[in-house]
């Protein structure tokens, strides 16, 4: 079985344990934080087992790269501390098992997967796209949603298996070997998590906001600048591919719209909240969404950028109640390039 | 003497809307259920209480079997002329008389479907709405009345047949009589407070007169509605979940699902929660209350709310579902029973595990639904088994299954909702023998000549 490549020695040494003194859930301070990581380096049992909102931001703020929030779900797992109720853990890990239902195609690429998310096959279609060709499915489906529910298990089980169902049906026949990662989590799951736990991964993923600012660049004459002040509500998952981030800038900047400056943005980003409504935990929900859109609304902001479709259904009727525009990312880039409405993702 | 009968039902209503041809014959002759055909000697389609009334008297007369009828969608043959005669199709009187928009109620011919009412008061009264049963829109008011149905408001409210207020009926003997504040005053406003005669006729599928006129309850269309989902993985939970919901009195409707398919829902029990409210601030204030209310369950980690996709929300929230429907013919073959019990809350746990164990007998393809009624009084547990109509082995199953389930009703405790000629013999017998002795005593008084829907609630 896979494990995680944590080294001990490293938090050990470490002086600002910053993956717990940061986290914007737990509320430690350096020495409790201290207390709390030796227990989890010693694989004790700890409140930051049972508290941890699993928004994988410790992964960012680790300056190691140790990957102490894989260990903490590790752990919860090891402990039966989970941070979902049963039910709703498990039937998270039947909605999206494998199935079978596998198709082997010679794709042209560029090659995109849709994750599970049917509804990006319209904008995907996109004029400037430069007409990718793409896949999605439970048999294609990273699986690293399950981090959320303390079972890495189900990770290790399936991964591999995705990562080959991609290989064998979608990948190596391609010229590139090269696969855009429409979600986050995919591109999380192939560039952080499998190297973490010695999982090969044996083609080349690319972020997909880069292949977007890439395409949009390359005709950049086209471009309709947009002029609307944004904020980008960041997910979870893009705590495990920080160096990904300045795409988002880079793309405003390529199609005029300004990224309002605002307490919950980058580094600080807080959680759409959809998790916390499954663990249970409304109370932190409600409040997380509401710090969260105030800021929005106080920053000015007029539109409200996505890349996670859960972030978006979780808070867009929230933000139009607000005046507050909910838009795909993919979205923005196509109104950019004046396509009309008809290739609009729903949020 | 048939051909004279016939003539006489032209003379009544015309030749429009009498029919003895096979092919209409045919399709009277039968439901979607697995009760077997019989076929009626006529349709006829009245258009007015007087044609009503004029047939029931030459029925009388000629000692005709009559069959009230509105879609025919009990499923469980209720509308089968067993003795043959008339099917009386009510179709016709389809008019809504009044709206009283002050004291919140519709008088209606019988023969409306709970389609068409709705979507009259969504056009012209949009701040008013009725109970809607999760059948296909097409199923008639009277109808659903006739067998004691319950619907997206039975939670908060009761059977449908509470919310009758008033009734016109077509006495077995043909005399036309009324029940409520309408057979006093000319206003439909009220059941009582006299002697509760409306009794005689809900619940009793038909037998002992035919409903003409109607007037219902209307209640209050809040602009916002929204469902949560809880789910568990053990029906032991059920009646207490049931309880901590009814106690917030926040809920709308609760409904209780479970099924095989897609795969998360396999082997869970999902409690769908319905909240409306006029504002935001309404809705999340119920949707807290509901939340903390189960709060021991996400506690514990035993229960928990799931995320219902935007994408699935809309077909959830319609009334009635139409999944339901498509559902039915899952095994495409025209074959679908959707019968049920009502039962106390607290016997939830024993009857699902029989159905689960019924399910994996006889029907691949299934789905238990129940609803709450009246703030958790009782739990209407109905059962959707599928079947293929043109394939005998699986009808047969399907029958054992229907069976097995009713079984599984009564020795539970409960009572069958609707019952087909054999559940109502089994309820009889189990039924205590005074009850069982004045049933028949109204019959016969109200109805000497048994023509009324013979078979149904009848000793054999």
């Amino acid at each position: 079985m896979y494990t995680l490549k944590f080294d001990k020695s490293i938090c050990a040494s470490c002086e600002t344990y910053d993956c717990l003194v940061k986290c914007r859930y737990l509320d430690l301070d350096l020495d409790a934080a201290k207390t709390e990581k030796w227990r989890l380096i010693n694989g004790e049992d700890s409140i930051v087992l049972s508290n941890c909102v699993t928004c994988y931001a410790c992964e960012e703020y680790c300056p190691y790269g140790n990957h102490p929030f894989y260990q903490i779900v590790d752990l919860q797992e090891e402990k039966n501390i989970y941070p979902a109720p049963q039910p709703i853990t498990n039937q998270q890990i039947k909605s999206v098992s494998l199935v079978g239902k596998r198709e082997r195609e010679d794709l042209k690429d560029p090659v995109i997967s849709l994750c599970v998310f049917p509804e990006a096959k319209k904008p995907i279609k996109g004029k400037f796209l430069n007409n990718p060709t793409s896949f999605m499915g439970r048999d294609y489906f990273c699986n690293l949603m399950y981090l959320h529910f303390g079972k890495s298990s189900v990770i290790k089980d399936r991964l591999p298996k995705v990562i080959e169902h991609i290989w064998d049906d979608k990948l190596s026949e391609s010229e590139s070997k090269q696969l855009i990662c429409y979600h986050d989590e995919c591109f999380g799951a192939f560039s952080s998590w499998a190297p973490a736990y010695g999982i090969d991964v044996p083609f080349k993923v690319i972020y997909f906001y880069e292949y977007l600012f890439k395409q949009l660049k390359k005709k950049a004459h086209h471009i309709k600048r947009i002029n609307a002040k944004v904020a980008y509500q960041r997910p979870c998952s893009n705590r495990l591919c920080p160096e990904q981030e300045h795409w988002v800038d880079n793309i405003f900047e390529l199609i005029g719209v300004e990224r309002v400056k605002r307490e919950f943005d980058r580094e600080q980003a807080l959680c759409c909240g959809s998790i916390l409504r499954m663990q249970g935990r409304d109370d932190l929900a409600h409040e997380l969404q509401k710090k969260n859109i105030d800021d929005m609304v106080a920053s000015g902001a007029e539109w409200c950028i996505f890349n996670c479709p859960f972030c978006g259904y979780t808070l867009s009727e929230l933000i139009k109640e607000r005046n507050i525009k909910p838009i795909m990312m993919l979205d923005l880039c196509n109104l950019a390039w004046g396509d009309n409405e008809e290739n609009r993702e729903i949020v | 003497m048939m051909e004279k009968s016939y003539e006489a039902l032209i003379e009544i209503v015309g030749p429009k809307y009498v029919s003895n041809q096979p092919e209409e014959v045919f399709f009277y002759s039968r439901d979607p259920g697995i009760s077997e055909p019989h076929n009626p000697d006529f349709v006829v389609m009245p258009g007015t209480t007087q044609e009503v009334q004029e047939i029931v008297l030459l029925a009388n007369r000629e000692k005709i079997p009559i069959v009230p009828m509105g879609a025919s969608l009990s499923l469980a043959g209720l509308c089968i002329p067993l003795r043959n005669g008339i099917v009386l199709d009510m179709k016709r009187m389809n008019r809504i008389l009044e709206v009283n928009e002050t004291s919140r109620y519709v008088l209606i011919e019988a023969g409306v479907s709970h389609g068409v009412l709705q979507s009259y008061l969504n056009k012209n009264y949009p701040r008013l709405m009725h109970s809607i049963p999760d059948a296909p829109p097409m199923n008639t008011i009277g109808g659903n009345m006739a067998l004691f149905g319950s619907g997206h408001l039975s939670q908060e409210t009761g059977f449908h047949t509470e919310m009758v207020q008033g009734l016109e009926v077509v006495l077995p003997t043909g005399e036309i009589c009324y029940t409520g504040s309408c057979s006093v005053v000319p206003k439909w406003f009220a059941r009582g407070p006299l002697p509760d005669l409306a009794g005689l006729f809900l619940g009793w599928l038909g037998t002992t007169g035919i409903i003409t006129k109607l007037s219902i309850r209307l209640y209050p269309k809040p602009r916002k509605k929204d469902v949560l989902i809880f789910v568990t993985e053990n029906p032991d939970f059920i009646p207490d979940i049931v309880y901590n919901i009814t106690e917030t009195k926040m809920a709308e409707d609760i409904n209780i699902f479970a099924q095989p398919k897609p795969d998360w829902a396999e082997g869970f029990q999902q409690t769908a929660i319905y909240i409306t409210g006029n504002s935001e601030e309404e809705m999340s204030f119920k949707r807290g209350l509901i939340r903390r209310s189960l709060h021991k369950y996400i506690h514990n980690k035993k229960g928990g709310f799931m995320f219902v996709l935007p994408m699935m929300k809309p077909g959830m929230m319609e009334s009635p579902i139409r999944e339901l429907s498509r559902f039915a013919d899952v095994e495409k073959g025209g074959g679908f029973e959707y019968i049920g019990v009502i039962i106390a809350i607290e016997d939830f746990p024993q009857l699902y595990r029989d159905a689960v164990e019924i399910a994996a007998k006889y029907r691949p393809k299934w789905s238990i639904m129940c609803r709450v009624i009246g703030r958790g009084h009782s739990i209407m547990f109905s059962y959707a088994w599928p079947f293929n109509r043109a394939n005998p082995e699986d009808m047969e199953k399907a029958r054992k299954a229907l069976f097995e389930s009713n079984a599984s009703g009564l020795r539970n405790g409960g009572v069958i909702w609707k019952p087909d000629i054999e559940g109502q013999s089994m309820m009889m017998k189990m039924m205590d023998p005074n009850t069982v002795h004045l049933l028949q005593k109204i019959r016969k008084t109200l109805d000497p000549n048994d023509i009324m829907n013979p078979g149904n609630w009848e000793i054999s």
